[in-house]
């Protein structure tokens, strides 16, 4: 060096980048993809492929042509794709899994002014948008041939089962083989096994990249309701264990939910969030007209972020 | 026994103390040392010599120039050959004392003896005289008068001598080098400072990656047996060598937004700063030399040091006699890579407080591209002061200075945790620095 | 489903009706009595509200000249004379006229005439950079180009040439509000007198530091040898620190100085171009001169 960089302390840094944190969310849902990949093959790796190249893609064109400015960081459209990928059943059309990419790029990240700005997570806009829009893909599966052999029969998810038929209909999917803990097939492809989310999510929790606080106070919330519905009425209100482990409640709440850009910052407003987006899971699974709400609870609670954060800011040091 | 440590934020920098076991050499001296004015936190001294004039090592070259300042003697024995401005490693023009180097020879009453006095004197006022002639300054960074720091206003009471050997920066090593080789020194520094004080409780504080150090004041606590005094391990934890999270990591006490340490009963003084209080009273010796090291991630272990430098002698100097700059170095820093200032300008004159000359390269120091705030909330999880400083940094940008103060950004400390932290490499730290100095002219 | 349409019709005729009652009744209960004055003086000012008069915006700057006994003091810098003279008009006041002022950027210290010594690595601001270190040349005073004067300028007047790394003020977009001087942390910003037809003398350097150092540090430095003191006649050039500053409201734009000065320091600008006497020889040549 001929000339000496200067610049304010410090003069190091922690090895994290932007990059590498996303790399790590990435990495963290790998388990539940390779599940899904398993269990629905080919159709589920067409659905993966179009929704993540179409996001990088679509997020780059957008930075070069219509905002003239670098693109920060491809791993975030990644990590967009992936998670819209995961939360579409197997079956959607490619060209569905196509205009879902448009619009969480396009739509609900891009025009907030791109990375960090945007207001709703990208990926649960356009799931929102693809179900009101495309009703009969997003709720309509088929058992896939995969690992089973059975042949493919049309069907519905445990939720919708549960929301029309009542509780009885848990025992049946129990015949059929349905075990909650490990997988079960239907509705959207990542919610497929509940534990290959939860390791992804202990190694969020490893490395440091997100905190607890938000899906503990979600599952907290919708345990305490349904324990408290359930115990009055055990007919018509489902239980807290299978409120937990069924439906996108467990990718919602660890993965979609922590999202950085729009969850709240601090401690208690992580915790209220959290508590919100329960209390709205459980009003819509109980009272909503669609049988599974996580999706719009946290769009719901995604706006009340610059609230929260307005509110809630952490404690300083010396003022308490 | 539990370790302490603070409890909000703070950051675990790899340690890379890489001169840790290289003992302290003496520097030889050099042809001409150039003896800043402005040593010290407050008014620069006012020099009071003339330019011709003979002077002897330890010999007042510069007086207070204020209620917080601070003596300046002459670090060698030589002629007084020009006063002007020089420039400081920040490159700005500051006043400078030069002196051409004749011999070594000593002023009178200064005792270069290495035998210890254990002996505690019991005048307070004297006592308070002989550091404040001697020059005394806080060596942990501030530079800070340490008569003044001493002499807390009479309605506040002192419970806690709290020394400061958390040395919580990596790579710095010369506060564990004079543990290790000088405790018995320290310790009484610790006791003189005690009585001063009036007699309160002394605790020397020390981070658990230093287990020799806390051997070595532990066995010359014991030996010495002064009454009142421990040493207590603390979690490795930076910056623990803060005041305010020093304070509250050993007393559990967190001091109010601009209030003194003193309002919690508390009073912070460095491991350099009580070997410097011990040979201000008992040897007689004023403030003229100090531990530096030399380190970097770019330097092959040889080249590594711990010097005993006189204030005065240039960084390029020692840099030379350490073996020159390496080649790959991109930045030198005085100071620790935390808190470190950059050196612009390597023939600056060292002053009392230099902790270090650092070499790092390119890959370790330059700064990635500045990315967009994805709002992971690192900065405000990082930073000891419960800030936040991905807000400061919003505002600052914005220039809003009304709603920085609301947020305290006068209350950061600049430990850098932030910027440290985060993964979109946002110089956070610049833009509240920079808007803490536009928020104190308002 | 006639029905349904009319009640909604009705229902938000209704509401609108009370609304609107609402709406008037608060605003009549509300109302804040203002001169009316001010009003027709912020309509006559520029309106770009850059607070370059010391007031916060044009409306307060309104408030402040309708409030105050007379315009002493008050001077819309953007607006200029002619401004004033219409708020004088509205007010009936005496207007004090000034002379225009335009910013000039007291620094040469281009990329060539002063050599980078080291490299900064931090937040593109010059705030930032003196709040660090005294800059990225030999020169301490100098300009620090990050172009904070260029983000503060609301009226374009100020670009970085990306050649010299120096601002550069567009003197027929500059309107003298000063937002450049408050903002350059190196103060070598100055507002100056525009001049007859523009034309200006001015010492394009602020380094303090003794000749020798300043000219190492910066081939176009005042080394504050006094040349131009000494040639000027009009006694508008004093030396302090070793820095020659020329007082505007002196300088007769004799120019003596600027041929004096032996490192180029002093600048003129706006003075015709000065055609060589054309030889017999060239006469035919004069037109590609002009």
């Amino acid at each position: 060096m001929d000339k000496f960089l200067v610049s304010h302390p410090p003069h190091i840094h922690a090895s994290r980048t932007t990059a590498s944190l996303m790399r790590d969310v990435i990495i963290a849902l790998l388990p539940a993809t390779a599940v899904a990949v398993v269990f629905y093959g080919w159709s589920m790796l067409l659905v993966l492929a179009v929704s993540i190249v179409s996001c990088v893609l679509l997020e780059w064109a957008i930075c070069k042509w219509l905002m003239k400015r670098p693109f920060d960081c491809p791993e975030a459209a990644g990590v967009t794709g992936l998670l819209l990928a995961l939360n579409l059943p197997y079956t959607t059309p490619w060209w569905v899994v196509l205009i879902g990419a448009v619009f969480a790029i396009g739509v609900a990240k891009m025009t907030f002014g791109g990375l960090g700005q945007n207001v709703f997570n990208p990926a649960i806009a356009a799931r929102v948008f693809l179900l009101i829009s495309f009703p009969a893909y997003m709720t309509h599966w088929e058992i896939p041939q995969g690992l089973f052999g059975a042949d493919a029969v049309t069907g519905s998810t445990v939720l919708s089962l549960v929301s029309e038929n009542g509780t009885a209909a848990i025992d049946s999917l129990a015949e059929m083989g349905w075990h909650p803990l490990f997988a079960y097939v239907g509705g959207s492809a990542g919610e497929i096994s509940i534990l290959a989310l939860l390791a992804g999510f202990a190694y969020l929790l490893l490395r440091r990249v997100v905190k607890i606080w938000i899906p503990l106070a979600i599952f907290v919330t919708v345990a305490a309701i349904s324990g408290i519905f359930h115990a009055i009425d055990p007919v018509t209100y489902t239980g807290p264990v299978f409120n937990l482990l069924s439906g996108g409640l467990v990718l919602g709440a660890c993965f979609m939910a922590t999202d950085y850009v729009t969850s709240p910052m601090s401690v208690p407003g992580g915790l209220i969030f959290g508590f919100g987006i329960g209390l709205l899971v459980m009003l819509i699974r109980y009272f909503g007209a669609y049988p599974e709400g996580t999706s719009f609870a946290i769009l719901f609670m995604n706006m009340t972020v610059p609230l929260l954060d307005r509110w809630f800011h952490q404690p300083k040091f010396g003022r308490d | 026994m539990r370790k302490l440590t603070f409890p909000m934020g703070g950051v675990h920098p790899d340690d890379t103390k890489y001169a840790r076991d290289c003992a302290i050499e003496v520097l030889p001296l050099p042809p001409v040392v150039y003896v800043s004015v402005s040593q010290h936190l407050g008014a620069p001294a006012v020099p009071c010599v003339a330019v011709g004039d003979k002077v002897k090592a330890g010999q007042v070259v510069a007086e207070p120039g204020g209620f917080i300042s601070a003596y300046v003697h002459s670090p060698v024995s030589g002629t007084v050959k020009s006063i002007g401005p020089r420039k400081d490693i920040a490159g700005r023009p500051v006043t400078h004392i030069e002196i051409v180097v004749e011999g070594d020879e000593w002023a009178e009453g200064i005792d270069l003896s290495p035998e210890l006095v254990p002996e505690i004197p019991t005048d307070r006022a004297a006592v308070l005289e002989k550091i404040k002639a001697a020059g005394v300054v806080g060596l942990g960074g501030a530079t800070f008068p340490t008569h003044v720091k001493l002499n807390p206003p009479p309605e506040s009471k002192a419970e806690c001598l709290i020394i400061d050997g958390a040395e919580c920066e990596p790579y710095l090593t010369s506060d564990y080098r004079i543990m290790v080789e000088r405790p018995d020194e320290i310790v009484v520094g610790a006791a003189i400072m005690q009585m001063v004080l009036g007699g309160c409780r002394a605790v020397l504080a020390v981070e658990d990656n230093k287990p020799e150090a806390i051997e070595a004041l532990r066995a010359s606590v014991a030996r010495l047996g002064y009454a009142n005094m421990e040493v207590a391990p603390l979690k490795c934890k930076y910056p623990q060598g803060s005041e305010k999270q020093l304070i509250d990591a050993v007393l559990g006490r967190q001091t109010k937004p601009g209030a003194l340490p003193i309002s919690v009963g508390a009073v912070v003084q460095n491991a350099g700063t009580a070997l410097a209080v011990y040979e201000a009273v008992q040897k007689n010796k004023p403030l003229v030399t100090n531990v530096l090291t030399v380190t970097g991630d770019c330097l092959s272990g040889e080249k590594m040091h711990n010097y005993l430098f006189r204030a005065g002698m240039t960084l390029s100097y020692i840099a030379e006699y350490a073996g020159g700059v390496p080649a790959d170095a991109a930045k030198i820093v005085s100071g620790g890579p935390m808190m470190g200032k950059p050196i612009a300008n390597l023939d600056a004159a060292t002053v009392k407080g230099s902790p270090a000359i650092l070499y790092l390269s390119e890959e370790a120091t330059r700064r990635g591209k500045e990315g967009p705030c994805i709002r992971c909330g690192r900065c405000a999880d990082a930073c000891p002061m419960g800030l936040e400083p991905f807000l400061l940094n919003r505002l600052a940008k914005a220039g809003d200075i009304e709603a920085l103060k609301e947020n305290e950004v006068l209350n950061c400390i600049e430990c850098g945790c932030c910027l440290y932290s985060c993964p979109a490499y946002i110089p956070l730290l610049d833009r509240i620095r920079t808007a803490k100095v536009l928020a104190k002219k308002r | 489903m006639t029905e349904t349409i009319l009640w909604t019709v009705a229902i938000l005729a209704g509401l609108g009706l009370v609304l609107s009652v609402i709406l008037f009744l608060i605003a009549k209960r509300f109302r804040v009595e203002e001169d009316p004055r001010i009003d027709k003086v912020e309509a006559v000012m520029p309106g770009a509200n850059c607070g370059g008069c010391g007031f916060a915006g044009c409306r307060a700057f309104a408030s402040a000249a309708v409030a105050a006994p007379n315009l002493d003091g008050i001077f819309c810098p953007v607006g200029g004379n002619d401004v004033m003279k219409q708020v004088a008009d509205i007010l009936g006041y005496e207007v004090q006229e000034q002379a225009p002022m335009v910013a000039v950027v007291r620094c040469n210290g281009s990329c060539a005439n002063r050599p980078k010594t080291n490299e900064y690595d931090g937040v593109k601001s010059c705030q930032a950079k003196a709040a660090l270190y005294a800059g990225d040349t030999g020169c301490a005073f100098g300009c620090l180009g990050c172009g904070d004067c260029v983000a503060a300028c609301q009226f374009g007047a100020l670009r970085m040439d990306p050649e010299t790394g120096l601002p550069v003020v567009d003197e027929t977009k500059c309107t003298a509000c000063g937002a450049c001087v408050r903002t350059c942390p190196k103060g070598i910003i100055e507002l100056r007198k525009k001049g007859p037809r523009g034309m200006r003398v001015y010492v394009r350097c602020v380094n303090k530091d003794k000749g020798a150092v300043a000219r190492k540090a910066c081939a176009a430095a005042c080394i504050g040898c006094g040349k131009c003191a000494k040639v000027c006649a009009s006694d508008a050039i004093t030396i302090e620190n070793n820095l020659s500053y020329i007082d505007f409201e002196k300088c007769r734009l004799c120019k003596k100085c600027v041929a004096e000065c032996p490192t180029g320091a002093i600048l003129a600008v706006n003075f015709p171009v000065v055609k060589p006497k054309p030889s017999p020889v060239e006469v035919n040549k004069e037109e590609s001169h002009a």
